[in-house]
């Protein structure tokens, strides 16, 4: 017999006075030897900006080990539905490819939804990632990070064609 | 680990059981419409990626952040409460110092962000934020006043109840639970269409606090209870998990 979860509810659009007090998009500080850039934009079903999400990471480090002190990053949206992140690209955990798990908020949405990144970089691994491996052929991109070496670009669609695949346990 | 190739099995959101979560897709909420995924959820694995999540420890909090009443010069306006809880897993067991963060409108309803423009008055005493980490049995405990209800734009006449946003990390990534504290008693949880997105009454009722005389402090606050539950969101009930 376990409990029963208390149930998720909305962000709301005033999360910034609770949760945007400290910058936490730098999870190593920009610039600095190994760092990479992980940006992009959240729009809705209609492809328009999302101005008021919130896109929260979490990563193994470059070694591939997940530690509890390393990880975890929060970015806002702006009014362009852009956000970004300062950290390193995450090792290869348990022989998955190199991938971050993210979670996005917003007002109109009762519960996150949680995706994961890859990156167009890490071709070789990428094919043989179980996970990856699990969607459709035509979907894998959506979860693929473009560029290369300092900036990857990776947005999130809500809905529509592009929809980002989402994920539940 | 599945094999690469192996197609990851799906769920529809409105499928996703036992969790009394709302479904992304509910109309009666207007914004949800433009913001909520179609396609079926796919079912992950556990990996590592899964199971783990970051550690707070004491350098994410500040003295004053657990009372949002001595944020400022002065006192603000209100009615004082204690809002206190416990913190555990679906087994019962305390979840330890994990970050909890809540922010709230002033004792007239308004936000202190710029996008509340309602004419409701700002109190300079009165930011709404605060955050701490839960102790050793999962216990966490925040003074603040009691917000007061606003309006919003979703349908005619419509007021939010009173209501506290609350932030949980739990120790998993998986486990991140964003939700409101309501207040008992509240007439307007009847018309409240996010309140109502979680379809089952038993589900919906663990979001509303008791009114708690242990933490009541005489001549001084107001007590209010909130416990919280946390657990990876399954899509399906697992046997002994």
């Amino acid at each position: 017999m376990t409990l029963p979860l208390t149930p998720s509810q909305t962000v709301g659009p005033y999360f910034a006075i609770g949760l945007a007090r400290r910058t936490e998009n730098q999870l190593v500080p920009s610039g600095s030897e190994g760092a990479i850039v992980l940006e992009g934009h959240v729009m809705d079903a209609d492809g328009a900006p999302v101005p008021d999400a919130m896109v929260e990471i979490w990563q193994a480090d470059a070694s591939g080990a997940y530690d509890g002190a390393f990880g975890w990053g929060r970015s806002g949206t702006d009014a362009e539905g852009f956000y970004s992140f300062s950290t390193v690209k995450p090792g290869s955990v348990d022989g998955q490819a190199p991938h971050l798990s993210m979670l996005v908020f917003m007002r109109g949405l009762l519960k996150a939804v949680l995706t994961r990144v890859y990156f167009a970089d890490e071709e070789e691994s990428n094919a043989a990632d179980p996970v990856l491996g699990g969607l459709p052929e035509d979907s894998r991109r959506l979860l693929v990070a473009t560029g290369d070496g300092g900036v990857y670009r990776f947005d999130v669609r809500m809905q529509g064609e592009n929809e980002t695949p989402f994920f539940t346990l | 680990m599945i094999d690469p190739g192996t197609r990851l099995p799906s769920i529809a959101d409105e499928d996703r059981a036992p969790s009394g979560d709302p479904p992304y897709l509910f109309p009666d909420y207007r914004s949800t419409p433009s913001r909520s995924p179609r396609n079926p959820l796919l079912i992950l694995p556990r990996t590592l990626s899964e199971t783990t999540g970051p550690a707070f420890g004491e350098s994410a909090v500040e003295p004053d952040d657990a009372d949002l009443t001595s944020q400022h010069a002065g006192d603000p306006l209100g009615e004082r409460i204690v809002v206190s809880g416990r913190v555990v897993d679906d087994r019962g067991h305390p979840v330890r110092n994990t970050l909890v963060e809540i922010w709230q409108a002033n004792a007239a309803g308004r936000y202190a962000h710029q996008v509340d423009q309602h004419p409701a008055p700002l109190d300079p005493n009165f930011t709404g934020a605060g955050r701490c980490l839960t102790d050793e049995d999962g216990h966490y405990r925040f003074v603040t006043i009691k917000p007061g209800a606003y309006p919003w734009g979703n349908h005619p006449n419509a007021w939010r109840p009173q209501h506290i946003h609350f932030s949980l990390f739990g120790r998993a990534f998986t486990e991140r639970l964003v939700t409101q504290m309501y207040f008992p008693g509240d007439p307007l949880l009847e018309f409240d269409p996010i309140y109502h997105s979680i379809r089952e009454e038993k589900a919906r009722h663990l979001l509303i606090s008791s009114f708690d005389w242990e933490t009541t402090t005489p001549d001084w606050a107001l007590g209010y209870r909130f416990d919280i539950v946390l657990g990876g969101r399954t899509a399906t009930p697992t046997e002994a998990d």
